[in-house]
């Protein structure tokens, strides 16, 4: 069976490639760019055809970072693959944290206090703002700004790292989160350093912006570069900052609403167009947002125990049944799979990645384009390898 | 949002011959599902992204659950009148089945244009060796389109009308599918055939069918 054949199926097929053969263009010249490539942001290879300089198809090649994440799951116990899960998008661990906890707590019923939920939103948020502030870094210097706009991110990123450091006693594998609360307790030190950071980091973002969002040659970089049609965003199940800036308002902390999220005030960012400098500053508007979120979150998180003193961890074991549980990631949707039939190990356990599904729509967004466009493309897309691999 | 037991009423009124089933999840998160028989699988996928009241416009995760035979103890309980006029009785009876196994695709769908999910699809392959195939919801949901693909790589599962059926995290040259339970780890991935004794012997009784490799035919680059 043919695609032509299912024709009502407008959004299916891949993108339309054509080549031109004539005097005036020579032949097709295949590039393996990467797996070894500092624009690839890890260990990733495409296959790019090119016309001249543009690109007639472009596939990509995954598994170089394969460790069967999935098949250790099966085979440790519940609490065993929570620091697993940091190594996913080793960027935001708090968040996989999160997901996976969230998950398993759905699977048996599982209450989680209320300043555990609090202190969930918060270490979420600051997830979103480390994870944006890298992106956009990251995007400038693929851009070929190199140096100075990453090295303001990084000092940024590494205050929030110091957070998470003083809280979990790791920067980035935090191994926090536990099925009915929190590993430890945030001191009122702690909350004041995150308060202090929340207050800065608007100035930070307005020096930053200044520097970069009226730039002449970032907008001639990004600007209806990669465009991505909403309707081609919603069936390639792109969800996260790459939707929103396709035009769909789609944030499932509006729309699950888990956690404590209903109770704070904030908005979601969407763009018009699209095309890379949408998806840039829609991560711009999104921390924000986030700055917003995390002072309501400070301000009324409530006294109280951090995990409910009933749950179990050690030697946890789920009721029969499955689940199928989702958050909204800096990347976009971080969903776990679990299918328990009562033993110590899930029967099942399976992670929806969202920077693996995020690159299904990376070849239509880069035909047509030049080579150098392609990696602004691949940057604005926001891509973790240990996520993509697993 | 409607339940899993309206959405196969829906389904039944519009599909009259379709075989379509509610798989009970006993668990709190109460996430029931709809099997579908493959034949039937496209049409169904295409009425529920296209009908009006659903719009489950966004697949968001598709995977695979590898299960294998089981031996399912069924309960029969009859009642046994009592022949000298008293109560009649209970009687148990316990027969062992065996249940063949099978590899399950798993879809996620929700909507984004209405707002609410999720709805979940079942697929079920004849068995885990030769009956693998199942059709593709790719061109359904392009989200389908790596994820199939993973599935394929790690559970064998064939998808008919997929556009692009490789392996995706393996290499090309790999032979087994990792993910299913009954896999068995070479004791070395990177083995190529050098003399050195216990490695070769046990790489042997993995690949039992290596062969010096062919030359590859080489592929025409471009259209």
């Amino acid at each position: 069976m043919s695609f032509s054949d299912l024709s009502p199926l407008e959004s299916s097929p891949g993108p339309k490639v054509r080549a031109v053969h004539d005097e005036f263009h020579g032949d097709l010249l295949e590039v393996s760019m990467g797996p070894h490539h500092p624009s690839t942001h890890g260990v990733f290879r495409m296959n790019v055809t090119l016309d001249g300089e543009t690109v007639v198809r472009l596939k990509p090649v995954f598994g170089y970072l394969h460790r069967n994440h999935e098949k250790i799951g099966e085979n440790a116990s519940y609490l065993g693959s929570m620091p697993y899960t940091d190594r996913l998008d080793y960027l935001c661990s708090m968040t996989n944290n999160w997901a996976y906890a969230l998950a398993v707590e759905r699977l048996s019923g599982q209450a989680v206090p209320e300043r555990a939920e609090y202190l969930r939103v918060i270490l979420a948020e600051l997830t979103r703002l480390l994870n944006h502030t890298c992106l956009a870094g990251f995007l400038l210097q693929d851009c070929g700004a190199s140096g100075t706009p990453l090295m303001y991110a990084f000092r940024e990123r590494e205050k929030i790292l110091d957070l998470f450091e003083a809280l979990s006693g790791s920067r980035m594998m935090c191994n926090f989160q536990r099925f009915g609360g929190c590993r430890t307790d945030a001191t009122p030190g702690w909350l004041g350093a995150a308060r202090a950071l929340a207050d800065g980091y608007g100035a930070f973002l307005d020096e930053y912006e200044e520097l970069l969002t009226g730039n002449e040659i970032l907008m001639a970089r990004t600007q209806g570069i990669g465009r991505l049609p909403a309707k081609l965003a919603v069936s390639a199940g792109v969800t996260g900052p790459m939707l929103r800036a396709a035009g769909v308002g789609y944030d499932l902390r509006k729309v699950d609403g888990y956690g404590v999220y209903p109770r704070f005030d904030f908005r979601v960012p969407i763009g018009a167009d699209g095309d890379t400098y949408d998806r840039y500053m829609v991560r711009i508007l999104e921390m924000r947002e986030s700055i917003k979120i995390l002072e309501q979150a400070l301000r009324t998180i409530p006294q109280g125990p951090i995990i409910d003193p009933k749950a179990r961890l050690r030697g946890f074991r789920a009721k029969p049944g499955e689940v199928y549980s989702r958050i909204e990631g800096p990347k976009g949707e971080i969903g776990f799979f679990l299918i328990s039939e009562g033993g110590p190990n899930p029967y099942r356990y399976r992670v929806r990645p969202p920077s693996f599904i995020n690159l299904t729509i990376l070849e239509d967004l880069c035909v047509g384009h030049s080579i150098a466009d392609t990696v602004v493309i691949l940057g604005s897309i926001d891509i973790v390898l240990g996520e993509v691999d697993r | 949002m409607e339940s899993p037991d309206q959405i196969r009423s829906r389904l039944l009124a519009r599909f009259p011959g379709a075989a379509v089933a509610v798989v009970a999840n006993p668990g709190p998160a109460a996430q029931h599902s709809l099997l579908l028989a493959p034949a039937d699988a496209r049409a169904i996928a295409q009425f529920l992204r296209d009908e009006p009241g659903l719009r489950l416009d966004f697949c968001s995760n598709v995977t695979g659950v590898d299960w294998l035979d089981r031996e399912v103890t069924e309960v029969a309980t009859t009642t046994v009148p009592d022949p000298a006029g008293g109560p009649a009785k209970l009687v148990e009876q316990k027969t062992k089945r065996q249940q063949p196994g099978y590899l399950e695709v798993v879809y996620h769908l929700y909507s984004i244009e209405l707002r609410h999910g999720p709805v979940i699809l079942r697929l079920r392959t004849g068995n885990r060796s030769d009956r693998v195939a199942v059709p593709s919801l790719t061109p359904v949901w392009r989200s389908c389109e790596f994820q199939e693909r993973e599935v394929f790589d790690l559970y064998g599962v064939v998808f008919d009308g997929h556009p692009d059926l490789r392996r995706i995290l393996m290499w090309d040259e790999y032979k087994d599918h990792p993910m299913r339970k009954d896999y068995v780890e070479p004791d070395d991935y990177e083995w190529e055939p050098t003399p050195h004794g216990d490695v070769l012997a046990k790489a042997k009784a993995h690949y039992p069918a290596a062969e010096p490799a062919a030359a590859a035919p080489k592929e025409e680059p471009g259209p």
